[in-house]
């Protein structure tokens, strides 16, 4: 659908892990007969599907190694995927190779806000150039008006003027942040990537660095795809919710409904981990034992909680549970929801 | 209560010396921790919380010193201690762990091992009895499969496990008094959870008073007896947990809770904290460290503070509270 | 400028020796300038008469065997040992960075090339192989400067490698690559400024090694050749001489080299915490 920014369809990402060959392997494997030995594979990203609208906020969460982070690097485009589509407003992005995406007009389209400030920050550019960045690559600005954007953009995110010529190590959190947000709306991009952007940030930083992204998504129309592990923020910031898994999209919906009423086994396990101050609000929770089951080479017939999940039964092991509608605009991968 | 404290904290005050100045990080810090109670340390960065549980353990920065106060544990003042005397308590009676498990364990040392020179160092355990004793402490913070666990190596393990190891280490010796800095930042929520509650079993089991510090207020006050808050490194608050949200006291614990994502309903009603955190270089800092940042200000903020009793174990130090 | 300059002059308070090591750069470096124009004789010029005299008010330095002023050749000497030098610090960078850069930046093949290609120099005895380019290519300064280069290419590869791999994962390189740098792109202007502290040090330890090299070549009689005023060839020829009792001869020369070796390790310390903005408050 063409109302959609950004249409996923089917994206995978399998890395091929161990089972390199030795150059004496690869000899002896020329005399040996029959098939040979296919490689061992690590699914970050599997059969994930699912679609921005125009000024849309999606929030994205999940765990360490659910695969999140492959698949922000997969439609940000610095990383291609071995199958499926990326599809922003009907152009499909697949077509073009991660290591000249560089070059490519649709480039300044998606952007991303980093999770560590700090570490995306050049060390030795201060603020302004390296705001001027991707002004001086993708636009077609000459200098003189670079530098007068720089300084509006620095208006914008509430960033003074005189820390412009600063170098990161000399602002502190919540400037640095502020920093990395004006170099990513600099080129008046379309999609957004927010990866926790407010994670290494005081509270009350936070509130601030919420609140301005929640302004220039007006002011600028712009679509976010915003990943956290806080669920809290998650809720206050984001139109609905996709939760992933080993890989997996595990549910999604709007993300009132899915935190007042989750339907995966593991979304209600994520919520139920939310500290509560209330202790009347401590009810319906689900603690998580054991560790999560390998991404390499996972049987497709089982479900990747099973194992983990409270409920475990012979149809959780025997057919993968697909991502199905179970209200208006909600979906789950569970056989029991 | 009459019953002594595991831990007495009084007017403790703390100065680190930089190229820039001296800067002031703790002035009159002071509460305690009876035994067998979980006592959170809650701040912003720069409150000081960390510097506080540094001072009393005796491992603070090369450039910080104590200037005052007391830090009385088991009849004696732990900042009198010599180096040596420390050395001995630490890991027997005293014990502490950290933020980021898997660099704060030795990475080229077994994690079996490492549990077991706590044990032969402090415990009394020999050569022999460590190993067998080392992985009964890895079945206590439920470490599944713990004979084989024993021989890995740090990296080797998931964050979690990890943080369990940790933990393992600082328990073995049952002391009095385990001191945990931000030891669940960093982890995935529902291994932040399941964390929490391994220590909050264990701590109940032994009757080990225990000291949290962390930045977020619904953890300190889902897992925690009573919270403390800090500013600028001053106590302007404490009280148990629900006390504290429901009736907090002072303008920078009221402000704070405005500003946690999970008790307001919309981004817009949450409000930021005016101004930032004074410059604790100078020498003129007034004696309420949050009131060129307070509206609720009066003329009466010059006076030093005093921290007055606003309620059963509720504590404030403001002159004009809420 | 004013805050780079404000900034050196703290370094330099804080640390007095780097301040020496300034100085004495700085002293050479005129030496190397002005050097043909204010020494009081000329380096070629002889006088037998005058031959193997001590130090005097009249030569600083004293004679050599064939009457030229030490002082002189000396100072004259040190254009044509800081040019070798630098040239080779030059080449040795230009390669060595540009492909141990890349060796730590893209992995794959381009490692294992860069790889091989150092391991295969330093398989050799670094002086030997400088002997044996220079022998094969020609008795030229030149060619000092090519061998000086070709050695001390492996360290920096390596240096270069190993910050280019450490920097490869970090935000800021994903962050050029989203602002629309090409790989290429963001390998010179990205990765490369920031392990340029590092490789300052590098540079400075290698000047002063590529000196060592340079004289060691000549001491042997290969690259400068005589009359050409050089501390290497001096402080050979000197050797002859301080059996018999004629010290200055190679002393100065040699006392010069050790100077300058000394300076030059001493300012790569103080150059990087100038030009490391991370040093900068």
């Amino acid at each position: 659908m063409s109302e959609q920014l950004l249409d996923i369809a089917e994206l995978a990402k399998r890395f091929v892990v161990g089972g390199k060959k030795t150059a004496a392997e690869k000899i002896s494997g020329l005399f040996k007969k029959g098939p040979a030995k296919p490689p061992t594979l690590l699914y970050a990203v599997d059969d994930v599907s699912f679609a921005i609208g125009r000024g849309e906020t999606v929030g994205l969460v999940g765990e360490s190694g659910c695969g999140k982070s492959t698949l922000v690097r997969l439609i940000n485009r610095l990383l291609d995927p071995t199958s499926g589509s990326i599809q922003l407003a009907g152009t499909e992005l697949t077509h073009f190779r991660a290591r000249a995406f560089a070059g490519n007009p649709n480039r300044a389209r998606i952007q991303m806000v980093f999770q560590d400030a700090g570490d995306s920050l050049n060390p030795r550019f201060t603020a302004a150039q390296a705001i001027a960045e991707p002004l001086r690559r993708l636009s077609k600005l000459r200098r003189d008006q670079i530098a007068d954007r720089v300084n509006a953009l620095a208006d914008m995110t509430g960033l003074p003027r005189e820390l412009l010529t600063r170098f990161p190590h000399q602002l502190s959190g919540g400037q640095k942040a502020r920093v990395g947000i004006a170099r990513a709306i600099a080129v008046e991009p379309e999609l957004l990537i927010l990866d926790e952007p407010t994670a290494a940030l005081d509270v009350s930083v936070q509130v601030v660095i919420l609140q301005l992204l929640q302004q220039l998504k007006r002011e600028l129309g712009m679509s976010y795809l915003f990943v956290s592990h806080d669920l809290n923020v998650v809720r206050l910031l984001c139109d609905r919710v996709l939760v992933m898994y080993l890989g997996k999209i595990v549910e999604s919906g709007p993300a009132a409904e899915v935190f007042a009423d989750p339907k995966h086994p593991y979304t209600r396990a994520l919520i139920s981990a939310i500290p509560q101050a209330d202790p009347a609000e401590r009810v319906n929770r689900l603690r998580l034992s054991g560790e999560p089951r390998s991404p390499i080479d996972p049987d497709p017939r089982v479900c990747r909680f099973y194992g983990r999940c409270p409920r475990g039964e012979i149809s959780c092991a025997a057919t993968m549970p697909l991502l199905r509608p179970v209200g208006p605009a909600r979906e789950v991968a569970c056989h029991f929801a | 209560m009459t019953a002594i404290p595991a831990l007495a904290v009084e007017n403790l005050s703390v100065e680190f010396r930089t190229r820039s100045g001296v800067v002031k990080v703790l002035e009159h810090v002071g509460f305690s921790v009876a035994k067998g109670e979980t006592v959170a340390l809650v701040g912003e960065s720069g409150s000081g919380k960390s510097v506080t549980a540094f001072a009393v353990m005796g491992i603070l920065d090369a450039a910080g010193r104590v200037t005052a106060g007391q830090a009385m544990f088991g009849g004696a003042d732990l900042l009198a201690q010599s180096e040596r005397d420390l050395a001995e308590l630490r890991g027997r009676e005293l014990s502490m762990i950290f933020q980021n498990p898997r660099t704060a364990l030795n990475p080229i040392r077994r994690v079996g091992q490492q549990i077991a020179d706590v044990l032969t160092r402090h415990g009394g355990a020999t050569r022999d009895t460590a190993p067998r004793l080392a992985i009964e402490m890895l079945k206590k913070v439920r470490i599944p499969d713990p004979e084989r666990r024993a021989l890995a190596y740090p990296f080797e393990l998931s964050g979690g496990m990890c943080q369990r190891v940790m933990i393992a280490i600082a328990i073995a010796c049952r002391p009095a008094l385990l001191i945990a800095d931000e030891p669940t930042t960093g982890l995935d929520v529902t291994t932040q959870a399941v964390i929490m509650d391994l220590i909050g079993d264990l701590a109940r089991e032994a009757g080990m008073a225990t000291i949290f510090i962390t930045h977020d207020l619904a953890l300190a006050a889902e897992h925690c007896d009573r919270i403390v808050v800090m500013h600028a490194g001053h106590i302007v608050e404490t009280a148990p947990g629900p006390e504290l949200f429901a009736h907090p006291r002072h303008p920078y614990s009221a402000k704070l809770l405005a500003a946690t994502p999970g008790e307001t309903v919309s981004l817009e009603a949450m409000a930021s904290i005016p101004g930032g955190l004074p410059d604790l270089r100078r020498a003129d800092l007034p004696p309420c460290r949050y009131s060129e940042r307070c509206e609720r200000r009066l003329d009466l903020c010059v006076q030093p503070l005093v921290s007055h009793s606003v309620g059963e174990r509720h504590d404030v130090a403001c002159w004009n509270p809420l | 400028m004013l805050p780079l300059l404000r900034h050196t002059r703290y370094v330099l308070s804080e640390n007095p020796v780097t301040g020496l090591a300034f100085g004495l750069f700085a002293l050479f470096v005129l030496a190397a300038l002005l050097g043909p124009v204010v020494a009081p004789y000329s380096p070629l010029q002889t006088d037998a008469a005058s031959a193997l005299k001590p130090p005097s008010a009249a030569h600083w330095f004293g004679t050599d065997q064939l009457g030229r002023d030490i002082f002189s050749r000396v100072l004259v000497a040190t254009r044509l040992d800081l040019s070798i030098a630098f040239a080779s610090v030059v080449l040795a960078f230009a390669l060595g960075a540009l492909s141990g850069v890349a060796a730590g930046y893209f992995g794959g093949w381009t490692d294992r090339v860069v790889g091989r290609l150092a391991d295969t120099i330093m398989a050799f005895p670094l002086f030997v192989l400088a002997m044996g380019i220079v022998a094969a290519l020609g008795n030229e300064v030149i060619n000092i400067v090519i061998a000086t280069g070709v050695i001390n290419f492996p360290l920096y590869a390596r240096v270069a490698r190993a910050e280019a791999n450490v920097r490869r994962d970090a935000g800021f390189v994903e962050a050029a690559r989203l602002s629309g740098n090409g790989e290429a792109r963001v390998l010179l202007g990205h990765v490369l400024p920031n392990i340029m502290p590092i490789m300052m040090v590098q540079m400075s330890l290698t000047m002063g090694y590529a000196i060592l090299n340079a004289a060691g070549l000549s001491f042997i009689g290969l690259g400068v050749r005589p009359p050409a005023p050089e501390w290497g060839i001096m402080v050979a020829e000197g050797a002859n001489f301080i059996q018999s009792g004629e010290w200055w001869i190679a002393l100065f020369p040699g006392a010069t080299l050790m100077m300058a070796v000394f300076c030059f390790n001493l300012l790569g310390d103080g150059l990087r915490d100038i030009i490391d903005p991370r040093q900068r408050t």
